[in-house]
């Protein structure tokens, strides 16, 4: 046999949540044509095991590479080094799949208001996450590449799940030919990559272009600098970086809230991992030269961003570019990274963008959650005049709203505040003093437009004074999430310890 | 081999090829009209020429002076061109068919085929999937309803049955390895126990179900009844080239014919052997015969063709999509899953 | 035979290349666009087949030229064209976008003449018979994991198609 000395058990084990979410997504697939309307909420109960399989399966990746580790062996890489499930890779797929796993318990209501309850739904989030793994722990461009698409070709169908709304048709459409547009820088600057160095993998491209950076002293050729740009293009698109960030407020504000919720922690933590493992594993010898493009790219970013929030009436887009916002704190975490040596960078930039996008994930979907919530049979609910007087409504998502919210803008002790610390600490120890107080400045910027919906919250009378129903399946996504946000804040430390173990 | 030579070569066996192919193509109109005429107890053409043996030539003096009719209203650059794309597809594809071994002509060597292409295969299954074009684009310009419909038809059906066509084959691929015709056909020669040809259909894993999926999915390739629903004379009056005549319909028509004899000859060259036959006898005859057999086995093939016009009725259009999509790519995929499991378990 | 008049038939192939381009973006009938789109292709192919890659080339005409293209013109046969032709065919942003466009040309052209010894001029020329192995060895090898993923990709593709277009599910 040929094909068996090609692949051994190791390479399927280290696959194995790739493996069993397929599996899963198309068992609901199957499973959705067999039971009725009213009993479609099995299907989201399919996909949450799924996500429970998942995480075992990543769990016994970890013991098994553990009991490896104990005999001297490293079991990284599979399928001749085009997968790397190292523990970057393995802390990035626990995010995703809390992601997903809190995007589908609030997802349940909202479809059946929105009366597009269907199985493909959850499948296709379960699709997504695939996606996403694969862009986490692919170390070769072409996969990590596939990866993008099926999460980007799941979620533009997300997106534009409400068939009959114009809204979300419209963000679908958006979505989609931006999307594309941006693959297509992406892929541009890719193959650029692979012309010069003749390889698709990251670490052979990381020899590849340091060993061309060597021959023309440490300066980059014109041809390197064009595909870091395009390259860097696609990569700014995909986390909705300003100036590149134009489709984010209107697919969020047009997409099904609780798949806004999705997009922006799940999705936003894929490109994120993308990014990291291109720019870090894969251009690390450029890092001198992307160094300024990631400085302007976080200030205008954090401008444009907060300034633009300022004015914002409706909710899901006042998240959008605080997420955006959100963005460029994290592009800080990147800069310090950069700009100092090896060793040292590792400890607090990018241990910085790990805590961020965790504490992220959990705060922020608990705010859309909560923005979920607020749609009824005849209510959109997604104007900062819903959520008036929310407080006399329902008192427990008022004051949870609130934690989340105080979450976002960074007030210690919540969690929120531990993503910036780290960040603005890595750019003090590294120097960049003016981008520091840059960053604290606009950090109370966000303070301001968190509070305007707070303050709509508690001061203002509601519209509609009748108690908000909420769900079980609701309150226990609400309830992890600010258990999450509180238990970050209150104990960071064995989550910091957390971190520096994926970075290991 | 000088390029004088090979220029030489080359324009004389091309030259041959089409004068060979443009026979058969009228002469396969012969046989067809006489043969359905006999299925339904008439007796075909039998004026011009012994048992009308020269019809074809009258047809063709009959095409040329007809009045060649534009028709208001279409769009003319893309009306003129459909038959000419579809009969340039339909003789480009013999340039890459092998009709037998290596030949020793005036001290040069040559195999019997206008071109050796290790791709053989595939570029014939790129060029007839090129073919489609021409009906569809002949249905569009003529800026006519049947004519459109026909042309809508003869697009959706082509591509549906492209991919049961391409899959039948994939069987014959693995067992041979190898895209290239000649090589595939030297791999069936020889018999089992001197009795049983070593032709694809009699292997093991045999090719059966691929051989019958080829064939009944080259039905619907060429729009040959019972699955020529783009020209359906009852519904469509002729369907893509309802609005063509004189030569231009002259060449839809030949288009037709040369495809046929297209997926005969691949047909032949995968599934039945080619050119191999017992051979005996003196040198000349030795040379000869494998073409022999070849010709044989594409007559049947054409046979059989005209054999299925005259007997089956047409399929409806919904039953077309049906059959192609939910029985014969399912068949087809099993046929390759099996066969692939059986040749790698056996290795 | 050793291949003769390879820059002839390179620079043939790539001005029928860019100009079917040209002529898909610029010509008023969607039908007479998709022409000029399969032409590009097949021309394409030519330029695939000049690479040494038979195999890529062949699957670029059935696919594309054959399939994918046949499937575009279905979907155009059917759209009303009279009203499509009335319609404008360029925004009122052209200017900007000929701009842009030039401007990106002449950085390509200015990074091609600085840096055109930057690339690895060529590879060995592959034996034009294993190519087909090659393809099968990689797709079977190190982008195995990827391959699976497409397959995905697909699916997922064509549940959104049906998801978003089909008017009951």
């Amino acid at each position: 046999m040929v094909g068996a000395q090609y692949f051994t058990g190791i390479d399927y084990l280290l696959s194995l949540p790739v493996i069993l979410l397929t599996l899963f997504a198309l068992g609901i697939l199957l499973i959705d044509l067999m039971i009725p309307t009213e009993w479609k909420w099995m299907n989201a109960a399919t996909a949450l095991i799924g996500v429970l399989f998942a995480a075992a399966g990543v769990l016994k990746v970890q013991l098994v590479q553990r009991e490896l580790a104990e005999h001297g062996q490293r079991a990284e890489y599979a399928f001749m080094h085009s997968l790397r499930m190292d523990h970057f890779a393995i802390y990035f797929t626990y995010l995703f799949l809390a992601g997903a796993a809190l995007a589908i318990l609030i997802s349940v209501r909202y479809l059946e208001i929105e009366r597009e309850h269907h199985g493909e739904f959850y499948a296709l989030i379960l699709f997504s996450v695939t996606g996403m793994i694969a862009m986490a722990a692919g170390f070769d461009i072409v996969l990590i590449f596939i990866g993008l698409e099926l999460m980007a070709i799941s979620t533009y169908v997300l997106v534009g799940f409400l068939r009959s709304d114009r809204r979300s048709n419209e963000a679908a459409l958006k979505y989609l030919l931006l999307g594309a547009f941006s693959s297509g820088i992406f892929a541009y600057g890719l193959s650029l990559f692979y012309g010069l160095t003749g390889s698709t993998n990251l670490g052979d491209i990381a020899d590849g272009v340091g060993r061309e950076m060597a021959a023309h002293h440490e300066h980059a050729t014109p041809v390197m600098i064009i595909a870091l740009l395009t390259t860097a293009t696609g990569l700014f698109f995909k986390i909705a970086a300003v100036p590149f960030h134009q489709w984010a407020p209107d697919a969020y504000e047009g997409a099904p809230t609780s798949v806004t919720g999705f997009m922006s922690v799940a999705v936003k933590a894929a490109a994120w991992a993308m990014l990291l493992r291109v720019f870090v594993w894969g251009l690390y010898p450029l890092r001198n030269v992307y160094l300024p493009l990631v400085v302007f790219v976080s200030v205008l970013t954090m401008t444009g961003a907060n300034l633009a929030a300022l004015t914002q009436n409706n909710l899901k887009r006042l998240l959008a570019y605080s997420s955006i916002a959100h963005v460029g704190y994290m592009l800080l975490g990147l800069v310090a990274f950069a700009s100092v040596e090896y060793p040292a960078a590792v400890t607090d930039g990018f241990r910085g963008i790990l805590l961020y996008l965790l504490v992220y994930t959990f705060m922020n979907l608990g705010a859309f959650a909560v923005i979920t919530s607020l749609r009824q049979r005849d209510v959109i609910g997604d104007d900062i005049d819903d959520i008036a007087g929310l407080y006399s409504r329902a008192p427990t998502e008022a004051v949870l709203m609130l934690i989340f919210l105080l979450s976002l803008a960074g007030i210690p002790p919540l969690a929120g505040f531990y993503g910036k610390y780290f960040i603005f600490l890595s750019l003090v120890e590294s120097g960049h003093y003016v981008l520091a107080s840059l960053a604290v400045v606009y950090a109370v910027f966000g303070l301001y437009y968190y509070m305007r919906i707070a303050n709509a919250m508690f001061m203002r009378e509601a519209l509609d004074p009748s108690r908000l129903p909420v769900s079980a399946a609701m309150k226990v996504a609400l309830g992890v999430s600010a258990f999450a946000t509180l238990f970050i804040g209150l104990f960071p430390n064995s989550f910091i310890q957390l971190v520096t173990w994926s970075l290991s | 081999m000088n390029i004088t030579q090979f220029i030489l070569v080359a324009v004389v066996k091309i030259v041959l090829a089409i004068w060979l192919l443009l026979t058969a193509v009228a002469y396969t109109v012969w046989l067809e009209r006489k043969l359905v005429g006999h299925i339904q107890n008439r007796w075909g053409p039998t004026r011009v020429g012994p048992f009308g043996l020269l019809q074809p030539l009258a047809d063709g003096m009959k095409f040329i002076f007809k009045e060649d009719l534009t028709p208001p209203h279409v769009n003319k650059p893309l009306y003129i061109a459909a038959p000419m794309i579809s009969l340039v597809f339909a003789l480009t594809s013999i340039a890459l068919i092998p009709v037998g071994g290596w030949v020793r002509v005036a001290g040069v060597n040559t195999p019997l085929e206008i071109t050796e292409v290790n791709m053989g295969l595939l570029i014939i299954l790129g060029i007839t999937s090129l073919g489609v074009y021409g009906v569809a684009l002949a249905g569009w310009s003529s800026n006519s309803k049947y004519s459109l419909l026909g042309g809508l038809r003869a697009s959706a059906q082509m591509v549906s049955y492209e991919v049961a066509l391409g899959l039948s084959l994939v069987g014959v691929l693995i067992l041979a390895g190898s895209f290239n015709l000649r090589e595939i056909v030297d791999a069936q020669s020889g018999t089992f126990w001197g009795v049983i040809p070593r032709w694809y259909i009699f292997r093991w894993p045999p090719q059966i179900v691929g051989f019958l999926i080829y064939l009944t999915a080259a039905y619907a390739e060429t729009n040959r009844l019972p699955f020529d629903l783009p020209e359906a004379e009852t519904e469509l009056v002729a369907g893509y080239h309802t609005e063509y005549s004189s030569m231009k319909f002259a060449m839809f028509f030949m288009a037709e014919y040369a495809n046929m004899i297209t997926v005969a000859c691949l047909a032949s060259l995968l599934f039945l052997g080619g050119w191999h036959g017992p051979v005996a006898g003196p040198a000349i005859v030795r040379a000869v015969l494998p073409v022999f057999w070849f010709g044989l086995r594409v007559f049947g093939f054409l046979f059989l063709y005209i054999w299925v016009r005259g007997t089956l009725p047409r399929f409806r259009y919904d039953q077309l999509m049906a059959f192609g999509w939910k029985f014969l790519l399912p068949l087809a995929i099993a046929n390759v899953i099996v066969t692939a499991l059986i040749v790698a378990l056996r290795s | 035979m050793a291949p003769v008049a390879t820059p002839f038939f390179f620079y043939l192939l790539s001005l029928l290349t860019l100009g079917s381009a040209f002529l898909v973006i610029t010509r008023r009938n969607p039908v007479h666009s998709a022409l000029a789109l399969i032409l590009g292709l097949l021309a394409q192919a030519g330029l695939y087949l000049m690479l040494y890659a038979p195999f890529v080339a062949g699957v670029q005409i059935i696919l594309y030229a054959g399939g994918i293209m046949v499937l575009f013109l279905f979907v155009i046969m059917l759209v009303n064209l009279e009203r499509a032709q009335r319609e404008e065919q360029f925004n009122k942003q052209w200017l900007v976008g000929i701009l842009a466009a030039c401007a990106l040309g002449a950085l390509f052209v200015f990074v091609f003449w600085k840096g055109s010894g930057l690339f690895p001029t060529s590879l060995e020329p592959m034996a034009e018979a294993s190519n087909t192995q090659q393809v099968a060895e990689l797709l079977y090898g190190p982008y195995m994991f990827a391959f699976e993923i497409a397959s995905l990709l697909l699916l997922v593709a064509m549940i959104g198609a049906v998801v978003m277009a089909k008017k009951r599910i």
